[in-house]
C-alpha cells in the first residue's frame, strides 16, 4: 500500500531523511515513532507532495509520488500537525472546499458532508465557523476533511497532540473506528502510549533513520516483559527482566529506590538510541 | 480546471464573510482621494479641458484595480503562513496551475469590485464617463497583470512582514506615480522615460483615454499590459514550484 525506497531528504547540510525503506501494508495502523526533529513530519510531507525528496523513490497504493503525483495524492487524506482549517468558514464549508478540490461531483460531496460530520460526531455544529470551536473539535474536523474523499491511505501527523487526555482517547477512537473500516493508517506519534494502543507494527525513527521496525510486542520482547527503575545519585538505572518474579529478585538485591513496572516503546527506543522519544 | 474554480471560490466565500468589511476598506482610499483632490486641490482645476474630477476617476480606477489585485497576495500570505491552508492546496491533486489560476481569478474579481465602487463614488459625485469596451478590457489586463505578481510575490516572501515590505517599496509609489493623480506628460523627459517603464502608466492611460471617450485605443499598452501580464503568470505557476519546501 505504501512503499518506500531510499527515500532521502537533506535541507542544504542538514539531512532530514537518510535512505529509509519501508512497507506499510494495506489495512495495516502503522506508526512512525522518534523525538522532534527525527524526520517524521518530513516524511509525510513527502508522500502527501507538500515537499520533493533528494533522493529515493515511494508508492502509494501502487502510484509513484513525483511520477503520478495526482493519482497518489488522491489515494490520501492528510491530517497534519497544526490545524489547517479555514477559520472565517463553517465546519460545512471547510469540507465542501475539499471535495471541491477533490473534484467530486455535488450530490456525492453532499452526501460525504453528511456522512463524514456524523462519523466524527460533529454534524451538530455544521454551521459553526470554524474559529468557535474548541481543539479536538478542530481536530475532528480535520479528520473528517480528510476521509472526505473516502482515501485508502490516512496519513495523522501527531493528531493528538496539544490535547487533553479524554479528548486524546475519543482521537484514538475514532483512529481504531477508520482503521477497522478498512482505511490504511500512517501515524507519526512522539506519545509512546498512543503508538502502543494503535498501532500494529511500529517503526522507530532517529536521526533521518529507522533504526527499529517491529511489532510493538516484539520490540517490547526484546528488553523483556519488567522493568525495574532504580535511582542511583539522581541518575535512573533500568534493567530488564523476562518474569515478574526476575524482576522481584533482583529488587531485593539491590539498595536504593526501586519500582517495577510492565516494559514499554519508550524502553526499547531508550536502548537503542541512549535517549527518550518524549524530550 | 475544477481545482482551479475551487480555489476560487474559497476565495469568493472568503470575500463573501468579509463583504461589509471589504466594501468600506476599498472604499476608504477612493473616497479620502475624492475629497482631497477632486473636491479640494482639485476644485477649480482642468486637465486637457477636462475638469480634475474627471481625470481623477479613471486613475483612481487604474490604481484601485493595481492595489486590490494584488492584494490578494495578503490573503494568500495569511492561508500560508498563518491558517496554513496552502497545505491543504498543495495536498489536493490540482496543478499549479489551477492553483494559480484560482488565485489570479480571485484577484480580478476583486479588483472588478472595487472598480465598480469608485465608478458608484463617482456617478455620486456627478462624474460620468464611458464605460465601453477598451474602458474593461485595461482593467482586466491591470488586474490580471497585479493579481498575477500577487501570487508570485506570495510565493517568494518568507514572512507576512516581507508582503508589506513589498507593498511599501513597490507598489505604494507606484500608485502615485503611474499617472494616478497627475498627467505623465506634465513630468520632466527623463521623469516620463522612466514612469513609461510602470505598467500602471499605461494601465491610467489607457483607461483614462477609454473613459474619455477615445475610440480607438493605443493598442501598444494593451499589449504590454497583457505580455507583462502573461509573464507574471508563467512566472507565479514556477514560484508555486519553489514555493514547497
Amino acid at each position: 500500500m505504501i512503499r518506500i525506497e531510499g527515500l532521502t531528504k537533506h535541507f542544504r547540510k542538514v539531512k532530514a531523511l537518510e535512505g529509509i525503506d519501508l512497507h506499510v501494508r494495506e489495512g495495516e495502523l502503522f506508526a512512525y515513532l522518534g523525538p522532534n526533529g527525527s524526520g517524521k513530519t518530513t516524511t509525510i510531507r513527502i508522500l502527501t507532495g507538500l515537499s520533493s525528496p533528494t533522493s529515493g523513490d515511494a508508492y502509494l497504493h501502487g502510484f509513484h509520488i513525483l511520477r503520478e503525483t495526482l493519482q497518489a495524492k488522491r489515494q490520501c487524506g492528510l491530517v497534519p500537525q497544526s490545524i489547517n482549517l479555514d477559520h472565517e468558514l463553517t465546519v460545512q464549508e471547510n469540507l465542501s472546499i475539499h471535495g471541491k478540490l477533490f473534484q467530486m461531483p455535488h450530490r456525492l460531496r453532499n452526501e460525504r458532508i453528511e456522512e463524514m460530520l456524523h462519523y466524527v460526531d460533529i454534524a451538530d455544529r455544521r454551521k459553526t465557523p470554524v474559529k468557535h470551536l474548541s481543539g479536538g473539535m478542530k481536530r475532528r474536523v480535520m479528520i473528517a476533511r480528510a476521509l472526505m474523499h473516502s482515501p485508502k491511505i490516512l496519513f495523522l501527523d501527531e493528531p493528538t497532540v496539544g490535547l487533553d487526555p479524554k479528548i486524546r482517547r475519543r482521537i484514538w477512537s475514532l483512529i481504531k473506528k477508520i482503521q477497522q473500516n478498512g482505511s490504511t493508517i500512517f501515524l507519526t506519534t512522539h506519545y509512546i502510549e498512543e503508538a502502543e494502543f494503535l498501532a500494529q507494527r511500529v517503526a522507530f525513527l532517529d536521526e533521518g533513520q529507522i533504526i527499529a521496525l517491529d511489532t510493538p510486542q516484539n520490540l517490547m520482547n526484546r528488553l523483556g516483559k519488567w522493568a525495574v527503575d532504580n535511582i542511583v545519585e539522581g541518575e535512573m538505572e533500568t534493567t530488564y527482566h523476562s518474569s515478574r518474579e526476575g524482576a522481584n529478585a533482583h529488587i531485593l538485591r539491590q539498595d536504593g529506590s526501586l519500582s517495577v513496572r510492565r516494559v514499554n516503546l519508550e524502553d526499547v527506543f531508550i536502548s537503542v538510541t541512549g535517549k527518550k522519544v518524549q524530550p | 480546471m475544477r481545482g482551479c474554480l475551487a480555489v476560487y471560490h474559497r476565495e469568493l466565500l472568503i470575500l463573501k464573510k468579509k463583504f461589509w468589511r471589504q466594501t468600506a476598506s476599498m472604499s476608504v482610499a477612493p473616497l479620502l482621494y475624492l475629497i482631497a483632490f477632486g473636491f479640494g486641490v482639485g476644485k477649480d482645476l482642468q486637465v486637457d479641458g477636462r475638469s480634475y474630477m474627471e481625470f481623477l476617476i479613471p486613475g483612481l480606477v487604474a490604481m484601485s484595480s493595481m492595489t486590490q489585485a494584488f492584494a490578494i497576495a495578503s490573503e494568500i500570505n495569511i492561508a500560508r503562513f498563518y491558517w496554513r491552508i496552502f497545505e491543504e492546496f498543495q495536498a489536493a491533486p490540482i496543478r499549479n496551475i489551477a492553483y494559480v489560476t484560482g488565485e489570479v481569478l480571485a484577484g480580478i474579481t476583486r479588483a472588478l469590485f472595487a472598480v465598480a465602487l469608485i465608478l458608484f463614488i463617482g456617478l455620486l459625485s456627478g462624474v460620468v464617463l464611458s464605460y465601453g469596451l477598451f474602458f474593461w478590457l485595461a482593467v482586466v489586463l491591470n488586474s490580471f497583470l497585479f493579481a498575477s505578481m500577487a501570487v508570485c510575490m506570495a510565493m517568494l516572501v518568507r514572512s507576512h512582514a516581507d508582503q508589506a515590505l513589498l507593498t511599501n517599496f513597490f507598489i505604494t509609489p507606484m500608485a502615485f506615480l503611474g499617472g494616478t493623480f497627475f498627467p505623465v506628460d506634465h513630468m520632466p523627459l527623463w521623469a516620463q522615460k522612466i514612469l513609461n517603464f510602470l505598467p500602471l502608466t499605461h494601465a491610467a492611460q489607457s483607461i483614462r483615454a477609454s473613459s474619455f471617450g477615445q475610440a480607438t485605443p493605443e493598442p501598444f499598452s494593451y499589449l504590454l499590459l497583457a505580455a507583462m501580464g502573461l509573464a507574471l503568470f508563467v512566472l507565479a505557476f514556477h514560484c508555486v514550484n519553489k514555493a514547497k519546501d
